[in-house]
């Protein structure tokens, strides 16, 4: 489905996910942010660049291989996105929600 | 005299060793397989036990017995691979050198990933089920339990036979109810997923079942520790979860082997072409069941599916021709859910579980993704299809290694 977000259009699935990672730009990732009650800042973005780097590199992501990133903690992915980090922090970087394997 | 060498007399190991053993010429090839354990456990029946619905001599066996003659069966602890020499060294000093490697060392519950979870409560009050010593703990411990706080709990995913922990709460009410101490018993099940099972359709079903069975889900739940002292495991989060009796099912991890071999990932799975079964490590090293990487689900009948495609890729690569590249993840999971009913799914890396007939399209004599007790006579007879055929290699009638869309409800 179409979604106006910051003044673009995108495509998103039911639940939000932006199914066109070209789509993303820095003030759609602000936006759905807002949305899910976040106010971004340096430290946020550096776990959404990382988490694109990851998907750009089609590598599969879960809390553990986050952890042990080296870029953020668990305990630390927990305070910057409360309530599910995985699923908010991946719908702000506009790749998919990870599917936890099987 | 060539060498191909099995690493592993698991399910995987040994249907490898059957299948080869008929398809190779004796006079060009010797097949070895190394495994430490003197016993095969006959892991579908684990989740029994602790119900003392199975014995414990039901899901033993000699290792040997299902090792075909011919094959050099060798009883010792792999120390490491060295791909780049083809060798193989072993925990007693010997080497092995092979032309093929084929690497079925499975995966295994690590409990000491978790904080606390190894600590003073550990099967005392916390048990893991994915082990025959800890079923069997778990089973002790059942049978004087009073009642109280019962929690299910996965720790991360992947696991070993995804849908076990969900048989084991259904198994559990079930149990409690024929023993007239429901009511003295809180069911909860906690999952680090966002529904009670990875696949939309099935969780639906899945979670419908929780809700009649008055069985208390606890999704999106990232286990940070166990806290024996005042039983509860709690989450990253902070969400806590207290407990009476807690069966957790630790992270999953491969062999150590693979990581003290370096061809491993964080998890100490080996990164496999998903439609081959061939290593991305070398083009002769070859990977069959739980020890991949493959996105599909660690059970025996995906190695069963997989050693279908995988024997017919050892003899392409042989000759030198092009491998199939066929394996389509598929996966037949039989799942207790108590009362004497079960239900099946089938599915494979594309299609999720979904309603349907199986095995012959149309007729059935099993249900897919519904309740029956046909299906739970299913599971009961598969320990001897997995003892007679399965393990040897035999072709299951009508089951094919690649899913078939016919007989499947699909949208």
């Amino acid at each position: 489905m179409e979604k106006t977000v910051a003044g673009n259009t995108i495509q998103v699935n039911e639940e939000g996910y932006l199914t066109d990672f070209s789509q993303w730009t820095r003030e759609v990732g602000d936006e759905i942010a807002k949305e899910e009650g976040i106010v971004m800042t340096p430290r946020h973005w550096e776990v959404i660049n990382y988490l694109q780097e990851q998907h750009k590199q089609e590598t599969a992501l879960s809390i553990r291989r986050i952890g042990k990133s080296g870029v953020v903690d668990i305990k630390e992915f927990y305070a910057l996105f409360p309530k599910g980090p995985l699923k908010t922090s991946t719908k702000i970087a506009g790749i998919p929600k990870p599917a936890s394997c099987i | 005299m060539k060498t191909i060498l099995i690493l592993g007399a698991g399910t995987a190991g040994t249907m490898m060793a059957n299948h080869l053993k008929d398809a190779l010429d004796k006079n060009e090839w010797e097949i070895a397989i190394i495994e430490e354990s003197k016993t095969h456990y006959y892991q579908p029946g684990y989740i029994f036990i602790p119900f003392d619905m199975y014995t414990t001599d039901e899901v033993c066996k000699p290792t040997t017995e299902f090792i075909p003659d011919g094959i050099n069966f060798i009883n010792e602890k792999i120390e490491k691979i060295l791909p780049g020499e083809n060798k193989v060294l072993l925990h007693d000093g010997k080497s092995i050198d092979y032309d093929i490697l084929i690497i079925a060392t499975g995966t295994k519950p690590s409990p000491e990933e978790t904080e606390g979870m190894l600590g003073s409560e550990w099967r005392k009050s916390v048990f893991d089920f994915y082990t025959f010593d800890g079923c069997v703990a778990l089973r002790d411990k059942l049978r004087n339990w009073k009642g109280g706080r019962f929690v299910v709990h996965i720790t991360e995913m992947p696991i070993k036979c995804p849908v076990a922990p969900l048989e084991l709460v259904f198994l559990a009410d079930w149990h409690f109810k024929e023993l007239g101490m429901r009511d003295k018993v809180d069911l909860t099940f906690v999952t680090p997923m966002s529904g009670a099972f990875t696949k939309p359709k099935a969780a639906h079903e899945f979670e419908h079942l929780l809700a009649e069975k008055k069985i208390r889900i606890v999704p999106d739940f990232a286990i940070e520790r166990v806290d024996n002292e005042n039983k509860k495991i709690i989450d990253y989060a902070g969400l806590e979860v207290p407990f009476d009796l807690l069966v957790t099912v630790p992270v999953n991890k491969g062999d150590a082997l693979i990581e003290r071999s370096g061809i491993g990932d964080d998890l100490n799975y080996v990164a496999t072409e998903k439609g081959t079964l061939q290593s991305k490590v070398k083009p002769n090293i070859f990977v069959i069941g739980d020890a991949s990487n493959l996105p599909t689900s660690k059970a025996g009948s995906v190695a069963h599916f997989e050693a279908e495609i995988l024997t017919e890729n050892i003899l392409r690569f042989i000759k030198g021709e092009p491998l199939m590249d066929d394996f389509d993840g598929h996966a037949n999971c039989f799942v207790e859910t108590g009362e004497g009913k079960a239900l099946l799914l089938d599915f494979n890396y594309n299609q999720e579980p979904v309603e349907g007939t199986f095995p012959i399209p149309g007729v059935g004599p099993l249900r897919l993704l519904k309740e029956s007790r046909m299906n739970h006579l299913g599971k009961l007879a598969f320990r001897w299809i997995y003892w007679n055929m399965l393990l040897k290699g035999t072709h299951i009638p009508f089951v094919s290694a690649q899913m078939t869309e016919e007989g499947k409800k699909l949208d």
